[in-house]
């Protein structure tokens, strides 16, 4: 898009749908009258509307440029004419349906290839295209809808383009498309019934925000990492910030998010975890959390890396992360350290090449004391005292095996005799031991078996050799016996972890319900933290305690408002986070495909911090586990849910169908035999006899229907199969099939031959015209006209049927569509008093108002069948191919 | 009566409704066999080779509806779809399979022997060739492309002919709206119902007498148009 402005090329904006529906074209439309307003010189080179009325309203004063007709054998068909575009030279032309095949004939078989060229002339294009269209996309798409599309578009016409994701909730879009708002093209209709399903809309509608992310859009790229969908980075740069304890680690992190941002890069911020964390004061291991807190806030990942030394773990997992750039702080070690060690950033840009080190200045806070590494234990330094023990009792056997071995002869060699407790207790207890061994070696030696013997006094210079070579061995030997010693604890803390959350992933496998989880990850964690734990879930009245451990915690007000907001946010609170840290407890959301499922909270018993820095890593490992394993607990339950729904729909259906089956044989007898008698003459038999039973079972038949009419619709069962439906047809269908009823009353039609076409289910609205037909000749007074008649008003198309009788009782003229309602005096008319509240399910289900009142002059009364505006077919003749 | 007589088959697995259809159809003239199931029915149809079949769609063994094109491809005899089943659908779908007709349970028995009727002479006719079709007052002259009421050519439209001519190549007969669409304006307008009722609704206007109340071209709520008046 940069790019393309400055080539003097137009610049492609595309509104991004998931589906047919979310509103594409009204959003397109929108902001092209806006831009019209802001004085850019926009028309409109081709947008279907499909009769939307809204839609319509939209285009409003926007110039549309004349669509070009296309001769294809025989047939008319329109295209948007580019040459007439390219004519009038607006700056913004608006092209809906960017996947459209154009008429055979064009100039480009396809739409995005006028697009293109309007762009290459410079004219900015906004348009419309459906996820499903995207040629990569067009596999998967069809892999889950089963509905293949053939028209679509290649991913790098969007690729420069500016995208707009179009999104409406699925929920929404069904109901939409249920109020027949959605024009589905009409090849498509059985198909897509299938297709507009919530999972398949839902899935839809993260492919758009993905591929829109993708894109360009960074406020998709939050959305993403927000979500740490980190998984569709192909490539490019990946950021990574050491993190340390040091209180510059935040000033850090925030550097490092403005990097990432600017390189739209994803990030991590790891933290090395050397023997030395180990030894860190309640005040360090704080600020470690914070820091790690923060970078999790800000989008990125955090990772915590056992290793021996910062810079082996900083290499190691830079590596692994494929990571580009790498952060760190400026030392704050002095001078002399530095000397002694080699300066931590000269090591790293040495020995990681292609990672681009930035070394930024601490940001410590001036007049903060000095922050000098507090060692948490000397004795870990100083070793244990059975270890000097050891060491001491170790020398006094070697000088006894000495001595007898002296008086034997005169060995010089018998120094090397001490090396055995030096490194014994070098290698066992760490340096100090050993240079205490090594000393006392020494001196032993020197006591007993130099010249001269019994004293300390060291006459011969070779024999200061010795003494050193035993303090020098004793120092070697216990660095690398430290060193050794340390690799095994990492590897065993490690090891420990990863089989804890091994172990925890093999129980969550098992389980099946919420609560077993819930207890599961309490435990678990509880138990391998030593903290208390809650897991809270959300229910119909809000966060509800799910499980405990220990089972009797509870929680306070300030607890369940952080809860909440962790819900809410996803994103921790409570102690050791930045959100009501007054909480004694630390809630963490558990996040399964970007959904907050629950929340869940640690806390210790004295209310100190519940979490140490090193913990935290497994601590979010175990929830994320647990997290995945409630969506899959849900989603089975859910399935479940629907599956079970499904079939009492089938059997449903099913019964219906029998019923209706049984109940109509026996009719189809009983009313063909009786016409067979009315019809074969019978002497003596009383045709009046013939006659009533062949009516007789008529109504019964109609009883018959009526009761499965309205079993379908209390049963909610009622499948619309809308069509353009002319009312003079339906009207004199139903004059028709009642013609033997309605005998005695005359008949007017007033249905005017021009009213538009509505679109509606012809076979409900047959039973509902028979119905309303079958009440008016039931309450007319003999020989009273049944006048019908269609009026065309703005914003709806009535049918009135008006008959001439006893009218309605007054206010009570909405109580008649009542099931078995049938109001006073009209007792001997007879009938089930289903009829009107069937009008009334069947004309609901369509989109119809139906209303009852009394007739104007007083004749009579009069139920009108209202259609909204939304549901009349603009059709015209001339449209016609 | 010398001539033969009509077969034929009834399908249904209701004995009661054969019984009925059966006595019905023997009262007029015609020869009757029955069969309970899709496969007796296939049988028979092979066997009796009969005129016309009477088709439930509810059968034990297998959907009716999957019959009717076994049924189509084997035997040119007039088929009547006889079902208690309501969903238009269905109706629509076993018309464009080939069913010529169809008529929903409870039945009356004139209205089923007549429709019986009218499909039989159908088939008689087509090979006959009949090139005028006269219904009401209505003229349709198929050879010179002319239509006529009172005598009075009515000028239509090529789409209004075609329609017109297309409904009185098999007068009486249902046509559902995608035969029609498919015929006049080509498979890819399939779905494009207001095509139809535009049409419909002008040669309404320049053949009945009355348009709001037609007799001529009448409709059947959700599955389509047939012409009416040819063999009154």
């Amino acid at each position: 898009m940069r790019e393309a402005a400055q080539e003097g090329r137009g610049r492609l904006k595309v509104f991004l749908g998931a589906a047919p529906g979310v509103g594409k074209t009204y959003e397109m439309l929108t902001e092209g009258m806006a831009r019209r307003r802001a004085g850019t010189d926009a028309v409109i080179g081709v947008v279907e509307t499909h009769g939307r009325v809204e839609t319509e309203a939209l285009i409003g004063d926007l110039e549309i440029v004349p669509r070009r007709e296309v001769d294809y054998q025989g047939r008319i068909l329109t295209e948007m004419d580019i040459d007439a575009v390219l004519a009038r030279r607006p700056q913004l032309v608006l092209v809906d349906e960017l996947a459209h095949t154009n008429a055979p004939g064009s100039r480009h078989p396809k739409r995005y290839q006028d697009v293109e060229e309007l762009l290459a002339a410079g004219i900015h294009v906004y348009s419309t295209v459906n996820i499903q269209h995207l040629e990569s996309l067009n596999d998967v798409v069809a892999s889950f809808t089963k509905v293949r599309v053939r028209e679509t578009v290649p991913d790098r016409v969007l690729e420069n383009a500016e995208i707009e994701v179009v999104d409406i909730p699925p929920d929404e879009l069904i109901e939409r498309l249920k109020e027949g708002k959605v024009y589905i093209p009409h090849e498509a209709t059985r198909a897509l019934g299938h297709f507009f399903s919530k999972s398949n809309l839902s899935a839809l509608r993260e492919l758009a925000l993905r591929r829109a992310a993708q894109a360009v859009d960074t406020q998709m790229l939050d959305y993403l990492r927000a979500h740490a969908l980190a998984g569709t980075w192909a490539g490019g740069e990946r950021v990574l910030v050491a993190v340390s304890e040091l209180p510059s680690s935040e000033g850090l992190v925030r550097s490092t998010k403005r990097l990432a941002d600017a390189l739209r890069a994803p990030w991590t911020a790891v933290h090395i975890e050397t023997p030395r964390t180990g030894q860190f004061s309640a005040e360090e291991r704080g600020r470690l959390a914070a820091a790690m807190q923060l970078a999790a806030q800000l989008g990125g990942n955090v990772a915590s890396v056992p290793a021996a030394n910062v810079i082996d773990g900083l290499k190691a997992f830079a590596t692994d992360a494929r990571a580009t750039q790498l952060v760190v702080g400026k030392s704050s070690r002095t001078r002399w350290f530095e000397l002694r060690h080699g300066s931590v950033v000269d090591r790293l840009v040495r020995e990681t090449p292609g990672l681009a080190v930035h070394v930024l200045p601490s940001e410590e806070p001036a007049g903060r004391p000095s922050l000098k590494p507090a060692r948490m234990s000397e004795r870990g330094t100083w070793g244990r005292p059975v270890g000097y023990a050891v060491s001491a009792a170790l020398v006094a056997v070697i000088t006894l095996i000495g001595v007898g071995v002296y008086s034997f002869g005169n060995l010089t060699n018998l120094a090397l005799l001490y090396l055995i407790p030096v490194m014994a207790a070098a290698t066992l207890y760490g340096l100090r031991t050993g240079l205490f061994a090594g000393i006392l070696s020494s001196l032993a030696y020197n006591f007993f078996f130099l010249e001269p013997v019994h004293t300390f006094t060291i006459s011969d210079p070779e024999n200061l050799l010795t003494v050193l070579v035993l303090i020098g061995v004793a120092v070697v030997t216990s660095q690398l016996a430290a060193r050794v010693r340390l690799q095994a604890d990492l590897a065993q803390k490690s090891s420990g972890q990863n089989a804890a959350l091994a172990s925890f992933a093999r129980t969550l496998a098992g389980l099946s319900t919420e609560d077993e989880l819930g207890q599961t990850l309490c435990a678990e964690v509880s138990r391998l933290l030593g903290v208390n734990a809650v897991l809270l879930l959300p229910k119909a009245k809000g966060l509800t305690l799910s499980a405990a451990s220990p089972p009797e915690n509870r929680l306070g007000a300030i607890e369940t408002a952080a809860a909440n907001w962790a819900l809410d946010h996803k994103q921790p609170a409570g102690r050791g986070s930045d959100t009501l840290t007054a909480s004694d407890w630390l809630f963490q959301p558990l996040v399964a495909g970007g959904r907050a499922m629950g929340v869940f909270g640690v806390a210790l018993d004295d209310g100190g911090d519940p979490v140490r820095s090193d913990q935290l890593p497994l601590l979010v490992s175990f929830i994320d586990q647990a997290a995945m394993s409630l969506e899959r607990i849900n989603l089975v339950a859910e399935m479940a849910n629907v599956s079970q729904l499904k079939e009492r729909d089938r059997l449903r259906a099913a019964l219906l169908s029998s019923v209706s089956h049984d109940l109509r044989t026996p009719l189809t007898t009983i009313l063909a035999s009786a016409s067979q008698i009315k019809a074969a003459n019978i002497e003596g038999l009383d045709p009046a006899l013939a006659d009533g039973l062949v009516v007789e079972a008529e109504r019964l038949n109609r009883f018959v229907a009526n009761l499965l009419d309205m079993a379908r619709v209390e049963a909610g069962a009622l499948c619309l199969q809308l069509e353009a439906v002319d009312l003079t047809d339906a009207v004199a269908g139903a004059v028709h099939d009642l013609r033997n009823r309605l005998e005695s009353h005359p008949i007017r039609l007033e249905v005017p031959a021009d009213l538009p076409l509505v679109r509606v289910d012809p076979q409900l609205l047959h039973h509902c015209l028979i119905n309303l037909l079958d009440n008016a000749g039931k309450y007319s007074n003999p020989g009273g006209a049944i006048t019908i008649s269609g009026t065309r008003s703005p914003g709806e198309l009535a049918l009135a049927i008006l008959d001439e009788g006893p009218g309605l009782p007054k206010g009570r003229e909405r109580e008649v569509f009542e099931t078995f309602t049938r109001l006073e005096g009209s007792d001997r008319k007879g009938g089930t008093g289903l009829g009107l509240a069937i009008v009334k399910g069947f004309a609901e289900a369509m989109g119809l108002t139906v209303t009852a009142a009394n007739r104007d002059d007083g004749k009579g009364a009069v139920f009108s069948l209202r259609f909204p505006e939304r549901l009349i077919v603009r059709a015209s003749g001339e449209e016609m191919p | 009566m010398t001539t033969l007589a009509y077969k034929v088959l009834i399908v249904d697995d209701e004995p009661q409704i054969r019984r009925l259809l059966r006595n019905t159809l023997m009262r007029a003239d015609y020869e009757v066999s029955q069969a309970a199931t899709a496969r007796e029915a296939m049988s028979l149809l092979a066997i009796e080779k009969p005129d016309a079949v009477l088709l439930d769609l509810g059968l034990p063994d297998r959907d009716g509806l999957e019959l009717v094109p076994l049924i189509r491809a084997q035997s040119d005899a007039t088929l009547l779809i006889v079902s208690a089943r309501e969903a238009t659908a269905e109706k629509v779908a076993a018309l464009d399979l080939g069913a010529d007709d169809y008529v929903t349970k409870p039945f009356d028995t004139e209205e089923l022997l007549a429709r019986l009727r009218t499909s039989l002479r159908r088939r008689v006719r087509a090979s006959a060739e009949s090139q005028v079709v006269n219904a009401w007052n209505v003229e349709i002259d198929l050879v010179n492309r002319l239509v006529r009421k009172h005598g009075e050519e009515v000028r239509l439209t090529p789409k209004e002919y075609a329609f017109l001519s297309e409904l009185a190549k098999h007068p009486g007969r249902v046509f559902t709206h995608k035969q029609l669409l498919s015929a006049v304006w080509g498979t890819v307008f399939e779905q494009n119902i207001e095509y139809v009722r535009i049409v419909v609704r002008n040669l309404r206007q320049k053949l009945e007498d009355d348009p709001s109340s037609p007799r001529l071209i009448v409709n059947e709520p959700g599955i389509g148009y047939r012409l009416k008046g040819a063999d009154a």
